[in-house]
């Protein structure tokens, strides 16, 4: 997996400080590096093209001998792992792992509904679970959940233009004073300070807000924008309209 | 369930068989007792009667007009004196009686001239015993053949046979009442390796599936082997069934993840509407089919469960704080916020934490798929003496006047949710999981609107509850292996 291991995206990483990294990844909507442990190949090839289109480095390992070359290879923001694998039970791999002091967040993705699957990998050390098969709104704001509450005690708030962001508390600090961002007007800030100054078309923004298997409404879209241009009164960042392209951040 | 027909007690037909063989014991003992007893003395009396009448025999004499008879005395008093006998006497020359009582009865066979004949005979309304003996004489040169028949009374006889028989009587009961005891004793030391068996199964509890390894006598290996090959089977039997429900997960719900995957990889790259409308509609139906695999899983899981009754304490408390933190990040994506108000301590169930799990999350679940966006959904759990209650209470489009009992049954859905998908499962597992912990639930439209979901549960008895060991993960990870 090329596209992996050497992937120009991937930003420096700071060895001892991972947290801070995340934070930044996060925040700045720049790549996270996943290691998919996968034996269905169909599966685990589609979900590496989801995750990349969003801009992450995703290395494919189909079994656990692989996956541990891969670890030794590169240091990963997020796991996910799968349970059945050919040479072994993931949950093995994942009790391993913690036990060698291994703390890069996992997310297990079983296949099977049972509580003791669940709440036996949360026991194991897993950070989440997800159940197949999965909305990549979902697995996305799992991983986003995740990585804020790896990010702890670090600071996750971000200068940008005269405005403070901390997208652990959901919070914007414009002129001295906090407002407060709901979920999704959070997540498309996000989306907007990923790509300053693009041109982000309304069905973009729409696939990175809503679940495709939510019905949403022509003007769902506008809506946010309208309330997050709210939010950013008093900014010198505002969200332009392009009349039948879509919106534009710009001021940063 | 049904009972095997219950047979007379084996120890009752043991004590009863056992007594039964005492009873016929002390009889023959009785018997034996009387008879050799009364054998005994008459053989003695005989031999006294034997030898009295031999030396009155002996004692004849040939003189020249015939035969001379003395009768001492002594041996007549001897006879005599062995009570208040009467002692009859009649001494025959030839056919012709000597002297003595001329019809004391001879007897059938003649004697010979060795050995006395010993008969019984009534004579004057007595019971005789006589004894005869033969004697060759020489009278007047002729050669006569002589009798001597002495009879004997045996009152004194027939009281001392009646006092043995009255003792042989008393032994024989007194063996059969000893018998009564060891009887008893016999059968429990014999049923005793019957009852530790017994008493060991009914300890081992309806889940111990364990094989059976106590010590049995021999007659009782076939049983307990019979047995413990039914444990065996019917232990693979349920592996099996977990097996499957696990394995027909796997197979169904990676392929619909791929599927999945792949359609909304398409929807990202597609550009055109009316293929993105498409796209949309496929990846409903996929969804539609995933959560309908999904269900029945958890439905068959929910059935197994239930039938199993396998409980343990769970803190309904803690596993509400469990789903709920999960459940936000849903939430979060339709800006639906999650409340959980819940009493401080423990709210400590009785119940399957697979069970209550299920319910509680299809609940939450369903709460959050039909509440519209930016509402709150309120979960509070509460107690009074002896019921815990969880409530979630949503915001939603409510029940539309459908009767809640209907929303129940398996596939019936609500005519208000056609837009959002669903298997017409989740209140069907709710209801079975929740009534097989002996517990309910019930639907309620909210007078503001939305809808109120109501379930209650038995808490755990109070020294169950206040045990140091929290439950929640304990009682959790103690269901990982049924």
């Amino acid at each position: 997996m090329a596209h992996g291991l050497l992937s120009p995206l991937r930003p420096p990483f700071i060895c001892g400080k991972p947290d801070t990294n995340l934070s930044q990844a996060l925040t700045t909507g720049k790549t996270l590096r996943f290691l998919l442990i996968e034996d269905h190949e169909d599966l685990g090839r589609s979900v590496q093209e989801r995750l990349m289109l969003e801009g992450h480095a995703v290395d494919l390992a189909q079994t656990l001998a692989q996956a541990r070359e891969f670890q030794q290879a590169a240091v990963y923001d997020l796991v996910l792992l799968d349970i059945m694998l050919p040479d072994g039970d993931g949950r093995v791999f994942l009790t391993s792992q913690r036990e060698a002091g291994n703390t890069t967040p996992v997310i297990v993705m079983t296949a099977r509904a049972a509580i003791s699957d669940r709440v036996g990998t949360l026991d194991m050390g897993a950070d989440d679970y997800i159940t197949k098969p999965f909305d990549y709104a979902e697995l996305e704001a799992r991983c986003r959940a995740i990585l804020r509450r790896r990010g702890g005690v670090a600071d996750t708030r971000h200068r940008h233009a005269d405005l403070t962001f901390d997208p652990l508390a959901g919070t914007i600090e414009v002129n001295g004073e906090t407002r407060e961002l709901r979920s999704r007007e959070l997540r498309l800030l996000e989306v907007f300070l990923g790509a300053p100054g693009r041109i982000l078309s309304k069905d973009h923004l729409c696939d990175r807000l809503f679940s495709f298997s939510e019905p949403v409404s022509d003007n769902a879209i506008e809506v946010y924008v309208g309330r997050l241009r709210k939010k950013l009164a008093g900014s010198r960042l505002r969200i332009d309209t392009m009349r039948g392209l879509g919106y534009r951040l710009s001021g940063t | 369930m049904t009972t095997a027909r219950i047979a007379p007690s084996l120890r009752r037909r043991l004590v009863i068989r056992l007594l039964a063989i005492a009873g016929i014991l002390a009889v023959i003992l009785f018997v034996a007792v009387r008879f050799s007893a009364e054998t005994a003395s008459e053989t003695t009396l005989d031999a006294v009667l034997g030898v009295a009448t031999a030396s009155i025999a002996d004692d004849l004499r040939s003189g020249e007009s015939g035969a001379r008879v003395s009768l001492p005395p002594e041996t007549f008093s001897m006879l005599a004196a062995m009570g208040e006998e009467r002692v009859f006497y009649r001494i025959l020359i030839g056919e012709t009686t000597l002297t003595g009582y001329a019809d004391l009865p001879l007897p059938r066979d003649t004697p010979t001239a060795v050995a006395p004949v010993f008969y019984s005979r009534t004579y004057r309304e007595a019971d005789l015993r006589l004894a005869a003996v033969s004697r060759n004489l020489i009278i007047d040169g002729l050669p006569v053949t002589a009798l001597v028949i002495v009879g004997q009374t045996r009152e004194g006889q027939r009281v001392i046979a009646q006092h043995l028989a009255n003792r042989a009587a008393l032994l024989g009961l007194l063996v059969f009442l000893l018998a009564i005891p060891a009887s008893l004793v016999a059968a429990t030391s014999l049923l005793r390796p019957l009852d530790r068996l017994a008493e060991a199964m009914t300890r081992r509890g309806p889940r111990d599936l364990r094989p059976v390894r106590h010590p049995v006598p021999e007659e009782l290996a076939p049983l307990i082997g019979a047995l413990n090959s039914f444990i065996a089977r019917l232990k693979s039997t349920l592996a099996q069934t977990e097996t499957f429900i696990a394995e027909a997960a796997h197979h169904i719900r990676t392929p619909l993840a791929t599927l999945r995957s792949e359609v909304e990889l398409a929807l990202r790259l597609a550009k055109d509407e009316p293929m993105r409308q498409r796209l949309r509609r496929l990846l409903r139906t996929v969804d539609e089919g995933s959560r309908s695999a999904g269900q029945l899983l958890d439905h068959a899981t929910v059935l197994y469960r239930a039938e199993q009754q396998a409980f343990a304490r769970v803190d309904l408390g803690q596993l509400a704080r469990g789903l709920v933190d999960r459940y936000r990040t849903t939430a979060d994506l339709k800006d639906i916020r999650l409340h959980l108000d819940k009493p401080a301590g423990l709210l400590v169930v009785s119940g399957d934490a697979v069970l209550l799990e299920a319910a509680l999350r299809n609940l939450i679940d369903n709460a959050i798929k039909y509440s519209s966006e930016e509402s709150d959904i309120h979960i509070t759990l509460s107690a009074t003496a002896e019921i815990a209650t969880f409530r979630c209470l949503d915001q939603g489009r409510g029940l539309d006047g459908a009767v809640a009992d209907d929303l129940r049954v398996r596939f019936q859905r609500g005519s208000n949710v056609e837009d959002v998908v669903g298997s017409g499962l989740g209140l069907t597992i709710v209801a079975e999981a929740v009534e097989a912990m002996g517990g309910s639930f019930r639907l309620e439209a909210r007078p503001s609107g939305g809808t109120a979901a109501i379930l209650s549960l038995p808490l755990a008895p109070a020294e169950l509850r206040t045990s140091d060991q929290t439950s929640g993960p304990v009682a959790l990870t103690a269901q990982d292996t049924p």
